[in-house]
């Protein structure tokens, strides 16, 4: 909270007292909160014990509508994101599913005439409401994209860290060793390190297509995200470096709430606990994955996962 | 399977007799044209190191064109001055246009888009684009020295130039940034980066070479300018390295030497020509290599 002026992220917190704490302050505080606190980054020292005791957040879509100028690709969608769990979204091409997952972290809005109504609430906060700076919120919410692309200026190493040295607003809170820890842990966590620990400060670009995929999420995770949206990651990768990806969404799922826009329903099926099927930027069904596709409530979802259509 | 396979009827893939010759004609039409395009060419290049390399002289870089020229040729002095007036003029030009025009082009590109403003502002640029050049000169003959009262000097033909090379910046920057893949900004603003820094930190440094080279191409152009600097720099014939007066350049320096009755004096333009086109040559080399390095496709 910051009305004390000590920033500090609230996965640092007790879940109890973090529900005190949010019950005590008003709803307009509330709002917005700890988006403003992350703002100010986090408490050096913090580091180093965070990431492995990070966990992820809810994400909560309420009403979610959006638009590209007249059009609306999204149609008014509810959908939970439950912490620590991998959601997969499968639905047919411009059906709204990769609309829907940009919405979560404002990255629709970059989009030329595009906009966004409804709510999306991290944890209890929404991100669409007053007084809330998108650069935190994107933070909070890492994004992998269908291609990798890692920066094509920098090493390995800067990658890595750019997303602490773009964000954080000093060169100074980073100190060599600190950075230097969490690239290591990011890229260890992202299944790279022992591949590329022997060439760090060598490009970027001149990894394999899997491994810069790789890269990409070290370089989300080393900002120690709550949420990481991922949009078709594996869909320019051969089916190896595809598999490597899975595994690794599977153990990252511990730390960081997974959303992950998927064609490829066994892929769907292989990573995610709950499946979401959306059609016409509207959700159809959601439900346990294997639920999902072998009991599917609804007909479209049914014809749609059996290959009628799509 | 195999056993219904119709045969090829012989004679099916032949080439006919009207089809070969419409494309010998073609193809020698095509030749021709690219030679005619190259005579010329070919003809400057002669004449100007025909001529322009038996003007050059050990003395001919080192001295000033003031040696009185109805004696000896070989009194009548280099090109010093203008070769270093050139430099002068070019650098404070590029230094007033390359901020500005990519400037305008990160404007364009990273915020302003698709707005009203936008458009209006590329609208605005094209329109300079085809502005001829010495309409450049007489805007800043009209306002900084009839408009001022005062007299010709350097950096007003500096800013002539600026006013030449700011659209032909603006638009390469913007091309070169328009190149820089989306899902490069996207990622960096996902990463939770604010937009001066991805502009800052990821899009200039990556279409960086690609911007070199815009820049370049525009210097190039700029310092083959005549009429720009016909009444704004003045010409001088000492060397002046005080850009608030009088001070000489290549064109202008083979502008005046063509015009005079002696046969040396001309040759000195010769010399002067075969000098400019090859520092002009030379940074559109270095343009070329550095494009080379580019990481845009």
């Amino acid at each position: 909270m910051t009305a004390d002026g000590h920033p500090s992220r609230i996965a640092d917190v007790e879940p109890d007292e973090l529900a005190d704490k949010l019950e005590q302050a008003p709803a307009s505080v509330r709002s917005g909160s700890r988006i403003a606190a992350a703002t100010h980054g986090q408490p050096a020292g913090a580091n180093e014990t965070e990431l492995s005791t990070h966990k992820g957040l809810t994400v909560r879509l309420q009403g979610l509508r959006a638009f590209y100028g007249s059009t609306e690709a999204v149609k008014g969608v509810d959908l939970d994101f439950n912490a620590n769990e991998v959601t997969a979204i499968i639905g047919p091409s411009g059906c709204g599913k990769s609309t829907m997952v940009r919405c979560i972290n404002r990255m629709h809005e970059e989009v030329a005439g595009a906009r966004a109504e409804g709510r999306v609430l991290l944890d209890e906060t929404d991100i669409y409401g007053g007084g809330v700076d998108v650069v935190a919120v994107r933070r909070a919410i890492g994004m992998v994209f269908q291609k990798p692309n890692p920066f094509p200026t920098m090493s390995i190493f800067e990658n890595v860290a750019s997303g602490l040295r773009l964000s954080s607003p000093s060169r100074g809170r980073h100190a060599k060793a600190a950075l230097h820890a969490k690239v290591e842990q990011a890229l260890r966590s992202a299944g790279l390190w022992d591949e590329v620990s022997d060439r760090l400060s060598e490009p970027g670009a001149g990894l394999s297509g899997g491994q810069q995929q790789r890269l990409c999420i070290a370089r989300s995770l080393a900002v120690d995200p709550d949420v990481i949206l991922m949009d078709e990651p594996c869909s320019a990768l051969d089916p190896i470096a595809t598999l490597k990806i899975e595994e690794l969404i599977g153990r990252l799922k511990a730390r960081v709430t997974i959303v992950i826009v998927t064609h490829n329903m066994q892929q769907a099926a292989r990573v995610a606990d709950r499946t979401a099927f959306v059609l016409d930027g509207r959700l159809v069904e959601i439900g346990p994955t294997l639920q999902l596709f072998t009991t599917p409530t609804d007909s479209r979802t049914e014809e749609y996962v059996t290959g009628k259509f799509g | 399977m195999s056993a219904q396979a119709q045969p090829v009827q012989p004679g099916r893939f032949r080439l006919s007799a009207s089809r070969r010759r419409r494309d010998r004609f073609a193809r020698t039409a095509i030749l021709a044209a690219t030679l005619v395009a190259l005579l010329p060419l070919a003809l400057i290049i002669y004449y100007l190191l025909h001529k322009g390399l038996s003007a050059w002289s050990s003395s001919f870089f080192t001295t000033d064109p003031t040696g009185n020229t109805f004696f000896k040729s070989s009194s009548i002095g280099g090109i010093k001055s203008a070769i270093l007036g050139t430099i002068e003029i070019v650098a404070l030009a590029a230094a007033i246009s390359i901020p500005v025009g990519v400037g305008v082009a990160v404007w364009l590109v990273e915020y302003g888009r698709h707005s009203r403003l936008a458009s209006l502002v590329r609208f605005f640029i094209d329109v300079l684009t085809g502005v001829p050049s010495i309409v450049f000169g007489l805007f800043i003959y009209i306002v900084l020295i009839v408009g001022t009262g005062t007299t010709y000097a350097g950096y007003k033909g500096s800013l002539a130039l600026a006013l030449l090379m700011l659209p032909i910046v603006t638009r390469s920057a913007e091309v070169i940034l328009q190149l820089v893949p989306t899902t490069l900004r996207e990622s960096a603003l996902a990463l939770g980066a604010p937009r001066w820094r991805v502009v800052s930190r990821i899009v200039l440094p990556t279409a960086f070479s690609g911007l070199v080279t815009g820049v370049l191409l525009a210097i190039a152009r700029a310092a083959g300018e005549t009429a720009p600097l016909l009444f704004t720099a003045g010409a001088t014939l000492k060397t002046n390295t005080d850009l608030g007066g009088f001070t000489n350049s290549l064109p202008l320096q083979i502008y005046y030497d063509v015009t005079q009755p002696t046969t040396a004096v001309v040759n000195r333009a010769w010399g002067a020509a075969l000098t400019l086109v090859i520092m002009i040559g030379a940074l559109n080399l270095i343009a070329r290599l550095v494009a080379r390095r580019s990481r845009l496709a």
